[in-house]
């Protein structure tokens, strides 16, 4: 009993230890993680809403740049929560400091929460630190407040567990640059970002609707500005299911020591 | 109870390389433990695999009575490792790395600023605890490790290698802290290849060769059975041949310096006796290898022609 009672007590330490050690860390290089993302979107909101969007017109009877606000912010949401980890637990792997966590009696659950946390509380940041920028080219409604901060913390949970199972399989820093750049990239901005997929031909929209990112960023959209090419229910249903999956993934890694241990 | 209780434990890596053979091993609460051996014997494997760091292949492993696979979590606790090789975020202030070590053990964090405090105090670095840890000397990094294994009060001190390229001063001061750790109850266990640090600070010594434990004895016996000690004698004046003295085996380094073993039924006495009658008055005197050293040798020699893999030392 008493063993068990420092189990629950020690493992909340140890992850409360784990994500201040994350949180603190992307603060602490915040030229490098935070504001990156502030101005790369203050460009594409200059250039796509406020310049281009004017000539491009309403979409589903909202402003163009409205309707692009929260898909740019889920972008930034999903890159900087994957990123966070991926960088954040391959530096520990590379610098041996993983060490400190294996021989400690934390276990697999609060490291993965650790991490994953960090990378959740750097998507949301980001997130809102674009949001924020928007404010200065168009005035933000929220319609769905509840499905804004579910979808978008949702979101940043899958991406960053995403760039966790990365991180374990990595064995150079380019493996860690591929998935990012190859994968995650192409699916953000074919996920109807910058368009709903009603303006697609018919064998496209087809294609699009086999893009998990597409159901995240209508969701998120919906939250914002009340439209959606997509079911919510669907939405919710899909990234749950792939949380459950890469979660019991991530874990699965962690428990063998792949990657790890010898 | 035992500290740490090995049995039958092995250890063979995806390329086939069997590193641990089967190894049998107990540890009692309180010693202060060598464990020698020759470069691939196996020494960091085992430990290693002690502090979960590797994976057994089979066998058990017990800490302080905590089975490693059935309480894992409670066995871990009561080990503090300090590794060989540097392994902190070197671009963490000190402090932060202690303060994070005791909350990864379940310390909440006013008292493991307190811990951290007193564990750094400990290894004179308090000082330092807002540089960022690269911009610590070799010395000072390897203090950090100990400082940092030592902030969850653990009942198993494992120290590989504490002392590789510290310079003497620091390394006596390291030997005095780690005697005040051992003598307030924690089991310490030493890997290292200064055997004259083995010899100073431990009580018991296991050798492993070849993945298997070839001795595993006290000290005290192990070195009476060294009958022999080795000297170095100053010369005050030079000699060219090398002289003969019975009972002693003496060779000439160069003409000013004589290599001396001596039994212990002679002693040094006989031997200055002896070459004085000959005329060679001896200017100075220094301990050559230690008695260890000397069985280490020896040990790892005869291994080396049983398996005909040569001496590895």
């Amino acid at each position: 009993m008493r063993k068990r009672g420092w189990s629950g007590t020690g493992q909340w330490i140890a992850l409360q230890t784990i994500l201040f050690k994350e949180i603190s860390r992307f603060f602490r290089i915040w030229p490098q993680t935070i504001l990156p993302a502030a101005v790369t979107n203050a460009l594409y909101l200059l250039i796509f809403g406020a310049l281009m969007g004017r000539r491009i017109g309403p979409i589903h009877g909202i402003a163009y740049l409205d309707y692009i606000v929260p898909g740019i912010a889920l972008m930034s949401v999903i890159t900087n929560a994957y990123s966070n980890v991926v960088s954040s637990f391959y530096s520990t792997k590379f610098q041996r400091h993983i060490e400190e966590l294996i021989t400690a009696p934390v276990s697999e659950w609060a490291v993965l929460a650790g991490y994953v946390g960090g990378g959740v509380v750097r998507g949301l940041v980001v997130g809102a630190v674009v949001v924020a920028t928007a404010g200065f080219f168009t005035q933000l409604q929220v319609a769905h407040a509840g499905v804004l901060l579910a979808m978008g913390t949702l979101t940043a949970a899958l991406f960053a567990l995403a760039g966790f199972i990365n991180a374990v399989y990595a064995n150079s820093f380019d493996d860690i640059s591929i998935v990012p750049n190859f994968v995650l990239t192409p699916l953000v901005y074919l996920g109807g970002v910058f368009y709903s997929i009603e303006l697609l031909p018919s064998w496209w929209r087809t294609v699009s609707m086999g893009n998990p990112i597409l159901y995240m960023v209508n969701a998120f959209r919906y939250g914002f500005v009340g439209v959606s090419d997509v079911r919510l229910d669907v939405a919710f249903a899909l990234i749950g299911g792939l949380i459950v999956l890469l979660l019991t993934w991530a874990y699965v890694l962690l428990r063998r020591g792949t990657g790890i241990k010898s | 109870m035992s500290a740490l209780l090995l049995r039958d434990l092995r250890k063979t890596y995806g390329n086939r390389l069997e590193a641990l053979k089967g190894v049998d091993l107990e540890i009692p609460e309180g010693e202060f433990f060598a464990l020698l051996g020759p470069n691939g014997a196996g020494k960091s494997t085992l430990i290693s695999i002690v502090s979960s760091l590797v994976n057994k292949t089979s066998g058990r492993v017990e800490v302080c009575g905590f089975d490693l696979d059935r309480d894992r979590e409670a066995a871990k606790r009561c080990i503090g490792l300090v590794p060989q090789e540097v392994n902190f975020n070197q671009f963490e202030k000190v402090a932060n790395i202690v303060i994070n070590q005791a909350g990864y053990y379940g310390i909440p964090r006013r008292e493991a600023f307190v811990r951290a405090e007193r564990c750094l105090r400990q290894v004179d670095l308090w000082d330092k605890r807002n540089v960022v840890s690269r911009q610590l000397s070799g010395g000072m990094k390897r203090r950090l490790m100990i400082a940092r294994a030592l902030v969850h009060d653990p009942r198993l001190l494992i120290l590989d290698e504490p002392t590789a390229g510290v310079d003497i001063e620091i390394r006596h001061s390291m030997w005095e802290f780690l005697r005040s750790v051992n003598r307030r109850g924690t089991t310490v266990i030493l890997t290292t290849h200064y055997l004259e640090e083995a010899e100073n600070l431990c009580r018991h010594i296991a050798i492993i060769d070849h993945g298997r434990i070839v001795v595993n004895r006290r000290m005290q016996e192990l070195l009476a059975e060294v009958q022999t000690q080795r000297y170095t004698l100053e010369l005050k004046h030079p000699i060219s041949q090398v002289p003969i003295i019975e009972d002693y085996a003496v060779e000439r380094e160069d003409a000013y310096t004589l290599i001396a073993e001596v039994p212990p039924e002679g002693g040094v006495h006989g031997l200055f006796t002896r070459l004085a009658a000959q005329g060679i008055e001896v200017q100075g005197i220094r301990n050559g290898s230690s008695r260890l050293e000397q069985y280490f040798m020896r040990l790892i020699a005869e291994s080396g022609d049983r398996d005909g893999t040569g001496a590895a030392a």
